[in-house]
């Protein structure tokens, strides 16, 4: 009997709790219109690592906004990853290193101020420099003088980059230190948007309240826990908000996210909980959408250690991959979620763009009998196990490396052939990898900066890369892909990265898992919903109503 | 009076030095925090060399943690990774954990208290051995199950609350989380109570005061009460603290953001700065509230005298 008086206390709490909500929640401007482009949607969110500025943020949360508030000279089309022209009304090259940029006329930030070539300059040079602390300060490395504003040690000796020259309001031209035919293509990226006057004369009033040149200008943000974004009527470009505009609320944990969407609080998740993959399509009848993202998952080795980078390694490694089902474990632990791996990058680069499904051939397929024969000939299991090396702490990663462990000892034979090694945190696991502290293989995750194939090889496999963390190095790979970056001609530039994929997949430098998808729920409110190659909602092409 | 206070302040000079000393070694035996900034990738040397200096954390560990206790002493708490105040994170967090602490304490008063006079006074009734019971069973149960399964069927399937607190937290929003965060305790506060009151009901006050005709309510509140409150209010005494730091599942649960989750992504995110900040301020809470607890036993029992 007690426990009935416990259930009408909770109850009542409970309605009051309700009744005190009712007054302080909602409040936006959609009072009631059912009406398309001025309702606001309410989408989930994560607080930024990084201040929001677009040189020096580097994952997705921040990644959506500024997708939303900056346009740049370039857009990846949302559905094919192709990079086309915005703010550029042409970038010219003869020669792959000198480019002219114009800039189209009539754009603007939403303070009013013009948006001209001076704006991209400014904005370049900014993010750049060593001394302003940007994190995608590399994606700049390619350009002439970088190794002045950014050297590796020491002293910066130049403010900008010498490389960078305005010609005129419109226009401005682009010297890069080495040949890269693709390089227009890379401009689509978030950390080459231009940037008002305002970012430099008073930046810290900047950092709190951004603005930038998009479809949306930012009406208000509480730093850790809400963003109100509306449209902003001003915008010039032919990629209008939809929508009335879009309220990001931080959430610590996507599990409350995922019930505020059943509840009918949310009206967009971003991101489903591992543990509702089994429920969301009942949830949420249809409205749900699970497609491939600009994101690989490998295996590295550390080639640094001589146990993994002696003659006939190369042979345990197929061996190994071989020896992983990969079919099972991304249907059972990742609910289709992610897609088994056959080649180095990833289907969102479409196959014009590089990809080449089964490029691996059957390095990636599970073939237990012959991976148990290759391992052996290949001088078997360097110390007797290898032991796979992941965060404990975020992303659930125990879980598929236990599987991915259990597959291996399933195809050798053997119980001890493989355990996981957990490290505690992300940071300090990215420690022992730049310390060159690894003893075995390890979890490597790559999230495409932009959609070309260049992009998921040189800063990987290159000898020295910024990402190369097994530290890999082989001529013929490095070779052909200064050839590809030389190449003025897309396809061909494009058939010699696949070539140099070849060398990754005959010397099986890094074991390729599977393809992440990205994932998104939403209310019946909403329709139109869309992620882009890098699993950020399409905000402008949202309907609500 | 006055001098036991000042001891006790002076006394949390040294548990306070300490205190910061530990939380700041242990955060910095995890490692350099700049490496989990750049994502999947190795952050490029000389950003990398240059954040360092900026957060000093290129200096020696001993020399790091002196910085940081001259700039406390200043009030300077020092800058979290995403270029925020640590004293600005603090404003916005602690007063939503004081209030759900708050109401989490008041839970705990209110309804443990009365439960635990209840039963204490009707020992081996029907009533006594199903609070008894019920109290067994929120003990047992752990907080995050009672917080998913309120959220589920208050915030969800009935749609009474919302799931989720709103970043204003305000009080109306709080109550069901502060439910859920003072369900253990409240079972121990009405065992404690239980225990204490059934103990004092025999003893020779009270039958002196029943022989004295005064009437049943004074003899409960005036008497057996306030005697029997001391050990509980040193349980709850402590607890403030023990809530506002342990605040962090009910705190995910329900999306708040107050200390919890300023805690939790500081510790993810490797950030000396915010979690040394907010552990100090937590270990200064559990210091004064301690102290107040003391002082509380003379308010209580007026036999017990500080000098």
């Amino acid at each position: 009997m007690r426990g009935a008086t416990h259930a009408t206390w909770a109850a009542g709490a409970a309605a009051i709790a309700l009744a005190a909500t009712a007054c302080g929640g909602g409040g936006s401007d959609n009072g009631g219109g059912s009406g398309d482009s001025g309702a606001v949607l309410s989408s989930s969110w994560g607080d930024p690592q990084n201040p929001l500025e677009p040189a020096n943020t580097n994952e997705v949360q921040g990644g959506k906004v500024l997708d939303m508030i900056f346009r740049g000279l370039k857009r990846y089309d949302p559905k094919t990853g192709a990079a086309q022209d915005m703010l550029a009304e042409k970038i010219d090259t003869s020669d792959s290193t000198n480019f002219t940029v114009t800039v189209k006329s009539g754009w603007k930030f939403s303070n009013g101020e013009p948006v001209t070539a001076q704006s991209f300059v400014d904005a370049w040079n900014y993010g750049a420099s060593l001394k302003n602390n940007q994190k995608n300060a590399y994606f700049f490395g390619y350009i002439e003088g970088y190794d002045k504003v950014h050297p590796d040690s020491g002293k910066q000796t130049a403010d900008t980059l010498s490389g960078l020259k305005v010609t005129g309001e419109r226009t401005f031209t682009i010297k890069l230190s080495q040949k890269f035919s693709t390089f227009p293509d890379t401009l689509g990226y978030p950390a080459f948007a231009p940037l008002p006057k305002a970012f430099f004369d008073n930046h810290a009033a900047w950092i709190k309240k951004p603005v930038g040149n998009g479809p949306y200008q930012i009406q208000s943000y509480t730093k850790g826990s809400k963003m109100s974004l509306r449209k902003w009527d001003g915008y010039p470009g032919d990629d209008k908000a939809q929508n009335g505009g879009v309220d990001l609320k931080v959430y610590t944990d996507n599990n409350t996210a995922y019930t505020d969407l059943m509840a009918g609080n949310l009206d967009l998740v971003d991101d489903v909980p591992a543990a509702q993959l089994k429920n969301v399509k009942a949830d949420l009848q249809g409205r749900y959408l699970n497609t491939p993202a600009g994101i690989i998952q490998t295996l590295s080795f550390p080639f640094y250690d001589k146990n993994w980078n002696k003659s006939g390694s190369q042979k345990v490694r197929k061996g190994l991959s071989m020896a992983i089902n990969r079919k099972q474990i991304t249907d059972t632990i990742f609910q289709k979620t992610r897609t088994p791996a056959t080649d180095w990058t990833s289907p969102v680069l479409g196959e014009k763009g590089g990809f080449q499904d089964g490029l691996c051939g059957d390095g990636c397929e599970y073939k237990p009998d012959e991976a148990k024969k290759l391992v052996k000939e290949g001088g078997g299991l360097p110390g007797g196990q290898v032991r796979i090396g992941y965060n404990a702490d975020t992303g659930s990663h125990k879980e598929w490396v236990d599987a991915v462990c259990n597959s291996i000892n399933n195809a050798l034979d053997n119980d001890k052939a493989c355990v996981g090694n957990p490290v505690g945190t992300f940071a300090d696991f990215r420690n022992k990898i730049t310390a060159k502290k690894m003893t075995g293989p390890f979890r490597a995750g790559w999230q495409m900066d932009y959609p070309l194939i260049q992009n998921f090889l040189q800063p990987l496999y290159y000898t020295n890369a910024s990402s190369n963390d097994g530290h890999w190095s082989n001529k013929d790979f490095d070779k052909l892909v200064n050839q590809a970056n030389s190449e003025t001609d897309t396809a061909k530039a494009i058939s010699l990265f696949q070539d140099a994929e070849k060398v990754v997949r005959d010397n099986m430098a890094a074991i390729p898992l599977w393809y992440q998808n990205g994932s998104a729920g939403w209310s019946e409110r909403l329709s139109n919903v869309a992620l882009n190659p890098f699993s950020v909602p399409v905000y402008n092409e949202i309907k609500v109503g | 009076m006055g001098r036991y206070v000042v001891r006790r302040l002076l006394q949390m000079i040294p548990v306070f030095i300490g205190a910061t000393l530990l939380i700041f070694l242990m955060v910095n035996v995890m490692g350099d925090p700049i490496a989990g900034l750049c994502g999947e990738r190795q952050c490029d040397p000389a950003t990398a060399a240059q954040l360092k200096k900026e957060f000093g954390l290129d200096k020696p560990v001993w020399q790091q943690y002196l910085t940081y206790m001259g700039n406390v002493f200043t009030g300077d708490f020092g800058t979290a990774f995403n270029g925020q105040k640590v004293t600005e994170l603090m404003s916005t967090a602690f007063p939503v954990t004081i209030r759900l602490t708050i109401v989490a304490i008041l839970f705990e008063i209110v309804i443990g208290i009365t439960l635990g006079v209840v039963t204490g006074l009707r020992r081996g009734h029907p009533v006594d051995t199903s609070v008894l019971l019920l109290t067994l069973v929120v003990i047992s149960v752990p907080t995050f199950v009672t917080g998913l399964l309120l959220q589920l069927l208050l915030g969800v399937e009935w749609g009474w609350i919302k799931p989720s607190v709103s970043p204003d937290a305000n009080f109306g929003e709080l109550i069901v989380p502060g439910l859920v965060l003072a369900s253990v305790s409240l079972a121990y506060v009405t065992r404690l109570t239980r225990t204490s009151i059934a103990e004092n009901r025999r003893s020779d006050y009270v039958r002196t005061a029943v022989a004295k005709g005064l009437p049943r309510r004074r003899v409960v509140v005036r008497h057996l009460l306030r005697n029997s409150l001391i050990p509980v209010i040193t349980f709850i005494g402590t607890d403030i603290g023990a809530l506002m730091g342990g605040a962090i599942v009910t705190e995910r649960i329900f999306n708040i953001h107050g200390v919890g989750y300023q805690l939790y992504q500081g510790i993810l995110r490797q950030n000396t700065q915010t979690v040394v900040g907010f552990v100090t301020v937590l270990v200064l809470v559990f210091l004064v509230a301690n102290l107040l607890v003391d002082l509380l036993y003379a308010v209580l029992d007026p036999r017990i005298r500080y000098a």
